[in-house]
């Protein structure tokens, strides 16, 4: 592994593809058994009998697999500062057993702290496609990194 | 937020969900799977890390959310049901908005998590539906503010001459 990922790194206008997030019905049941017994997220027969059409994930846990694929992706290898959060999450598509999912991700915009000049402040748009290239997931949030040079 | 028909809901009402208690072994666990960034797997790196100690993924703070509003509210719709008035469909949520963490949760934490409506529209698309938003909130044991989002819920309205 090569140096970590700095603020400089993500420049504004990138797009970047990544992940291959294979989703099963094991993993959507044991999620949704803990956190969101919601019945479309843990039985097949009730998942098709509601509005959403089958078995799919949890709004809550696809963000899960948003930030994994995240963190596989870029975050493992960055000098991050964690994020102060997320500006919307719009859960378009429900996610379905068997869906393979990728990332495609945008730069929205950048700056450097005002108050905090080590750290940088980065805004992603951040889209959840599956293997079909439908959109499950559009979201913008930021991710803030180190800046090279300071501490 | 209540187990009810579009009409009933009125903003500035509030509910509290629950609590949820953040055990270090599920911690890291729930890190493994979704947020593997060493701040939330090993202590070591906790320490160096802008948390100060080895803290919890935010999105294990709002599974943790999530699970408290699904015992709430199922258990809402139950005693609905146990006095004969009639059940609303309360639809998928199309996202949220304002999504923050202004402090960490640690391992040992026990988050309470709240919710306050804050307003309500008709959707033209659907007519059967309305949109009720409402702002979520968690706090620690130490009434430290751990999360904080705007939630969007679709809620069935009343069908014209309805009774209760």
């Amino acid at each position: 592994m090569g140096e970590l990922l700095h603020y400089e790194d993500f420049p504004a206008g990138e797009v970047v593809t990544y992940g291959a997030y294979e989703v099963t019905a094991e993993e959507i049941t044991g999620f949704a058994a803990q956190y969101d017994p919601q019945p479309f997220h843990l039985d097949e027969e009730a998942g098709r009998a509601s509005i959403l059409g089958g078995l799919c994930a949890s709004g809550w846990h696809v963000c899960a697999m948003l930030n994994r694929m995240n963190v596989d992706s870029y975050l493992v290898r960055s000098a991050g500062m964690g994020s102060f959060g997320l500006e919307e999450v719009k859960w378009l598509r429900p996610v379905f057993v068997g869906d393979t999912l990728s990332i495609r991700r945008s730069t929205v915009e950048r700056r450097i702290s005002a108050r905090r000049p080590e750290m940088g402040i980065i805004k992603f748009h951040w889209q959840m496609l599956n293997q079909d290239h439908e959109l499950k997931l559009d979201a913008r949030g930021f991710n803030l990194f180190k800046v090279r040079g300071h501490g | 937020m209540s187990w009810a028909y579009f009409e009933e809901f009125e903003p500035g009402r509030m509910d509290v969900f629950g609590s949820y208690h953040f055990e270090r072994d599920e911690v890291i666990r729930f890190a493994r799977a979704y947020d593997p960034q060493g701040f939330h797997l090993d202590d070591e790196a906790g320490l160096n890390s802008i948390f100060g100690r080895l803290a919890a993924s935010g999105w294990h703070t709002t599974a943790g959310m999530m699970k408290c509003w699904s015992a709430h509210t199922f258990g809402l719709r139950s005693r609905r049901a146990e006095q004969g008035l009639a059940l609303p469909e309360i639809g998928p949520s199309p996202g949220i908005e304002a999504l923050e963490w202004p402090r960490p949760v640690y391992p040992g934490d026990t988050v309470t998590y709240s919710g306050e409506v804050l307003s309500k529209r008709l959707l033209a698309s659907r007519p059967r539906w309305g949109l009720v938003s409402s702002r979520i909130v968690g706090v620690n044991q130490d009434s430290v503010k751990v999360l904080s989002f705007v939630s969007k819920l679709m809620v069935e309205r009343r069908a014209s001459g309805q009774v209760a």
